[in-house]
């Protein structure tokens, strides 16, 4: 089974998120890059199908030359090889996105049967590069998908809907979009960084067409100022908690 | 006119689309809105302001089917020419309206808090979860956006309400995606998302026996347990009970946070609770900012007191 996993490097943002002067972007200076959490299931994900069913999976990351730490990282997980759809840097809107990652399958001109991609990236998400790509690509798509399986040939994929599971089947070649919970991502091992070394890592220049969303700027919602009341770790404490459940009637 | 696409799951119609037909009404007096197979809906759409309720039809639509109800979508489009279409920022809304996008190769703006029609439209959208807000236009001649669950309340405005079906053309292709089986049972006790007290546990927690003391709080409050990322990437609770950007998003009466940071991708998930309680060793942890109580102190310790006092309470 071949498969193909799109991935997005994104900032790793802390307690505060902090905006370059002019606002339109996220100051990144001092901020460290990880993989969009969502993606992390989707490699884990391609990297167990292999296993079980054989084949290789390919990473492709559309951004700035420096997406080779993430793609790196993951070819340690045990991906085989991997493509930089390179672009300037700008933000592509979601169209842009998916042509870009278009034009870089395209090139790259090996047939998958499978693509994985996020459901939504951290940072924009949009919710749509998956199902656009899919149209562009002629295949059917699910997303959202937090179990998978496939036998014989049909992805079996398990949407949560509150605490019920919905089950789509589709016939690869397709797409599908996973999220978070979907497994539990491994860590790279010393041997499978030293391997990741020497695995290739092609690039094709795409170019990003004019955005149809063109982003202004970005605002930090203003946080809604609190009283906090602080308690000691005592049974004065527990005493106080127990009299503000009360008052708001979760405790008879 | 604005085309609003209703989320009905079994006949049930989904709160935030009668929030995207208030917002609405505040863009445009001719609001119509659109659902697939399924005219149950229609009073309830009537009751928030749609003029006219769209029905499409096809034997294919027995169940939730994502491109094909865009197909339909699309189709109603071509016939109405309405100057936007909107739906709910749900994981249906989303996803039936980025086919809608693909089928016409027309930017889709996700998850808006506010929307202002012109030429361009100019859009706020919430990025990172909601921690951030993008301010955005949108260069088209028909917007299409989801507008983000709670970016508005609710109000019911009388409106006709007239159903009007018509015949969707769809093809297998169309109607190759679509929900063959439900598992796992409806809900019996309280999920994570509708519950009035979530009780929940972080890295701080140090492990998973530690839990029973926040399921038994949980009981104790007619609540539920929740965890963050930590705790279910390192495998002491299921998926199901994450809270935050990429785990479940609430906002229940009483939120208690034990031995939880408040990283903003967690604060995504849990800040519009009504009450926060945490439970922090570090008193300059960001959940202790935002929290009505905070208790600095070790879990472990504080956790069986507060149990006890609660026990107490509740049977006194
Ligand atoms: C894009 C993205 C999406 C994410 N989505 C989510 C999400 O949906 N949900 C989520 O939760 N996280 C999410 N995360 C992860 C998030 O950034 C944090 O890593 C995570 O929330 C931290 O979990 P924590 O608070 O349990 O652990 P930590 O940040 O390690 O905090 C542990 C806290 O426990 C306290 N503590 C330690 N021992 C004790 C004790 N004995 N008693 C009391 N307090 C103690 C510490 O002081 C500390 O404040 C996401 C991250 C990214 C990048």
């Amino acid at each position: 089974m071949e498969i193909l996993v799109c991935i997005k490097r994104v900032p790793m943002v802390g307690a505060a998120l902090i905006l370059t002067d002019d606002g339109t972007e996220l100051d990144t200076r001092r901020l460290g890059f990880q993989l969009s959490p969502h993606e992390e299931n989707a490699v884990e994900a391609a990297v167990q199908l292999v296993e079980k069913h054989g084949g290789s999976v390919t990473l492709l990351a559309m951004g700035t030359a420096e997406s080779e730490e993430q793609l790196r990282e993951q070819l340690a997980i045990g991906a085989d090889r991997a493509i930089i759809a390179l672009t300037d840097g700008s933000e592509p809107d979601p169209q842009a996105t998916a042509a870009g990652l278009l034009e870089a399958i395209r090139a790259d001109g090996a047939p998958f049967d499978l693509v994985l991609l996020g459901s939504e990236s951290a940072d924009v998400a949009g919710y749509q590069t998956g199902i656009r790509l899919a149209h562009a690509l002629g295949l059917p798509v699910v997303t959202n998908v937090k179990g998978l399986s496939i036998t014989d040939g049909v992805a079996r994929c398990e949407r949560a809907v509150g605490s019920e599971r919905e089950v789509y089947e589709v016939p690869l070649p397709a797409v599908i979009t996973v999220r978070d919970g979907l497994n539990i991502p491994r860590y790279p091992s010393v041997p499978g960084r030293i391997k990741a070394r020497k695995k290739p890592v092609t690039t094709h220049e795409v170019t990003i067409g004019a955005p149809r969303i063109v982003k202004h700027r970005l605002v930090v919602p203003p946080a809604t100022a609190k009283g906090t009341t602080v308690l000691e770790p005592n049974a004065e404490g527990a005493a106080a908690l127990v009299e503000a459940f009360r008052e708001i009637g979760v405790l008879s | 006119m604005i085309l609003v696409l209703l989320d009905v799951d079994r006949d049930a119609l989904d709160p935030v689309s009668l929030q995207v037909l208030t917002l609405s009404r505040g863009l445009d007096p001719d609001v119509q809105a659109v659902v697939a197979g399924d005219a149950s809906v229609a009073a309830e759409a009537a009751a928030h302001g749609a003029g006219v309720v769209h029905v499409a039809e096809h034997p294919g639509l027995t169940d939730y089917a994502p491109r094909a109800t865009a197909k339909a979508v699309v189709q109603l489009i071509a016939s109405l020419s309405p100057a936007a279409v909107l739906a709910g920022g749900t994981p249906r809304g989303n996803e039936v309206m980025a086919h809608v996008a693909a089928f016409l190769d027309a930017p889709l703006a996700t998850d808006c808090t506010s929307i202002t029609m012109g030429a361009p439209f100019e859009v706020t959208r919430a990025r990172w979860g909601g921690n951030l807000l993008e301010e955005s236009s949108v260069t088209a001649s028909m917007l299409l956006a989801t507008i983000q669950p709670h970016a508005v309340a609710a109000e019911p405005s009388a409106a006709a309400g007239t159903v009007q079906a018509f015949t969707a053309d769809l093809d297998d292709a169309d109607l190759a995606v679509r929900i063959v089986e439900r598992t796992g049972a409806a809900a019996t006790g309280v999920t994570l998302a509708e519950a009035r007290v979530v009780v929940s546990g972080g890295r701080g927690m140090g492990g998973s026996e530690p839990f029973a003391m926040l399921d038994d709080l949980a009981a104790l409050l007619g609540g539920t347990v929740g965890c963050s990322r930590v705790v279910t990437s390192e495998g002491w609770r299921p998926h199901s009970e994450q809270v935050g950007q990429t785990g479940t998003k609430v906002a229940p009466d009483l939120y208690v946070a034990c031995g939880i940071s408040g990283a903003t991708q967690h604060l995504a998930g849990c800040k519009n609770s009504k009450m926060i309680v945490a439970i922090n060793t570090d008193g300059q942890a960001p959940i202790m900012q935002i929290a009505d109580y905070a208790v600095v102190g070790d879990v472990h310790a504080f956790l069986p007191l507060l149990l006890a006092q609660a026990r107490a309470a509740s049977a006194g």
